[in-house]
């Protein structure tokens, strides 16, 4: 496995190094944070091997937290696939119906598996990782701000 | 039965300009943007995604707003939309235990490892109006502290240890779907949920009402109440790997019953399980209450003839639309066969009239 150069859930291993890690970072960043961070840099043009499209995935659950699936409900989602000048492939499956957001992330994830991949991951990955990182710590401070501790009266008869 | 109608063109067009002027209400007072909807009334946004089984808060904020904030009417279009989108897939099941939780209480266990986070609940507050809100003011803020954030594990667990609860039986094998196969029963428990999660707030919860005040009651406690945001992850067939495709707010409820035991269990806690979209919990609650008294005949219970035992009455009538559906069609057009009962009924009349006439007097 290669060293992690920004802040990642553990997965298990695909044999596609952090493949998998950088495309769900994707997935799951604002659009106008993956769009500011792209801003200054130079994107190469692209083929579609297939244009965004909007569709639905099934989310499922598990009876108990733990026991057999079930289908909860379905949620929207945009894929795309992309062929940059060089050669590579990019893939996206992104939460909702951005399809400008699909190609941004199909964009970086080209790019990724080419030479520019070192400058990719500073100036796109980890940025977005420290937001995503710095939300979620927000998130979690207030949660434990309203942390309590009950405690049961005695009862007058007792 | 409905007979279809011509005409009336000019008329419908207006009736819904009307209903677009309607909407907009008085010009003079600032229009709701879809965002405002989705920020600042959220829990209709969650509402109408969990009814609509479709999580996405911009399309639900846009169905409300279209709707004229009627959540079933936003329901329905939500429905009507989903059926437009090509199925991608389904995810690889939720793994609620790694929920990054922004409330989880107890209701059985005080001390629970992980805390009792209350979270940003109506619980505790006074239920007076707040005029405030009445008068354009700051942004409240929140106040934090500086912490690691971290998975809290089930407290269902710490039951398990002892034997004490019953236990989930693992498996992989892949649910049925009733938005593709028609339900059909008895259902399977995946399908009962599935119909739950989508089902009424409204009806599920007066279901799960009639169990606490006796109807097939089953002195349920609220183990855990957890509300979070999980990443969803897919399998992608064409790259032969699985990665994390969004992130989803969810509500989750389990509950703790009382079990004396069967002929093939020993007396222990049972489970009922509550799984909404969004910040959901009145759903989430409802839903655990109903789906363990529709577990009576696994767990070897008997059948007391309540209505919430009763997997036909609760399956085929906790679906909004498709009650919203039967119950505002007959208020179209039935001319037909208004005309046909009208005539039966002056035939019979005529016969029952005559009939008289001729009957001797006593």
């Amino acid at each position: 496995m290669p060293d992690f150069a920004f802040p990642h859930r553990d997965l298990p291993p695909t044999g596609q190094g952090d493949r998998p890690q950088w495309m769900g970072l994707l997935a799951k960043a604002r659009p106008e944070r993956l769009a500011a961070a792209l801003a200054g840099l130079d994107l190469p043009a692209h083929d579609w091997a297939r244009a965004p499209e909007t569709g639905a995935v099934m989310v499922r659950g598990r009876m108990g937290g733990s026991g057999a699936p079930f289908n909860l409900g379905e949620m929207t989602v945009t894929r795309c696939a992309l062929r940059i000048a060089s050669g590579e492939i990019g893939h996206a499956y992104v939460q909702g119906r951005d399809k400008a957001h699909a190609t941004r992330a199909a964009l970086v994830d080209a790019l990724m598996q080419g030479p520019r991949a070192a400058e990719l991951r500073a100036a796109v990955l980890e940025p977005l990782a420290a937001a995503a990182a710095a939300d979620r710590a927000a998130r979690a401070g207030k949660a434990a701000a309203t942390k309590v501790d009950f405690f049961t009266m005695v009862r007058g008869e007792d | 039965m409905y007979v279809a109608v011509k005409g009336g063109e000019r008329a419908i067009d207006n009736a819904h300009a009307w209903l677009a002027e309607e909407r907009r209400g008085d010009p003079s007072v600032p229009e709701l943007g879809v965002a405002q909807i989705r920020e600042q009334l959220a829990l209709s946004v969650n509402r109408v995604m969990a009814e609509g089984s479709l999580y996405d808060p911009d399309l639900a904020a846009l169905a409300i707003k279209q709707a004229r904030g009627d959540l079933i009417e936003a329901v329905f279009l939500i429905r009507a939309y989903r059926t437009t989108l090509p199925r991608f897939g389904a995810s690889q099941p939720v793994d609620t235990a790694a929920m990054d939780c922004l409330r989880r209480v107890s209701a059985t266990f005080k001390d629970v490892p992980g805390g009792q986070v209350l979270g940003p609940t109506f619980d505790y507050t006074h239920r007076l109006l707040d005029f405030k809100l009445m008068a354009e003011g700051e942004a409240p803020v929140a106040p934090g502290e500086p912490v690691e954030p971290a998975p809290v594990p089930h407290v269902t667990g710490f039951l398990n240890r002892d034997g004490l609860i019953e236990q989930e039986p693992e498996s992989d094998a892949a649910p049925g779907d009733l938005t593709r196969e028609p339900l059909e029963l008895p259902a399977s428990r995946a399908l009962r949920l599935q119909s739950l999660a989508r089902g009424d707030e409204g009806f599920v919860l007066g279901m799960a009402y009639s169990t606490q005040r006796g109807y097939a009651r089953n002195h349920a406690f609220v183990g855990e109440l957890r509300i979070g945001t999980c990443c969803i992850e897919m399998e992608i067939q064409e790259l032969g790997f699985a990665v994390e495709i969004g992130e989803v707010e969810l509500t989750e409820c389990e509950t703790v019953n009382q079990f004396k035991g069967s002929k093939t269990e020993p007396p222990q806690f049972t489970r009922g399980y509550g799984l909404t979209f969004a910040q959901n919990e009145r759903k989430a609650i409802s839903m655990a209450l109903v789906d363990r008294a529709l577990r009576w005949r696994e767990l070897g219970e008997d059948d007391s003839g309540a209505p919430a035992q009763d997997e036909e009455f609760v399956l085929m009538h906790s679906d909004n639309i498709q009650a919203t559906g039967f119950l505002e069609h007959i208020k179209l057009p039935h001319y037909v066969d208004f005309q046909s009962e009208l005539e039966l009924v002056r035939k019979i009349r005529a016969e029952a009239i005559a009939a008289n006439k001729d009957a001797p007097d006593v």
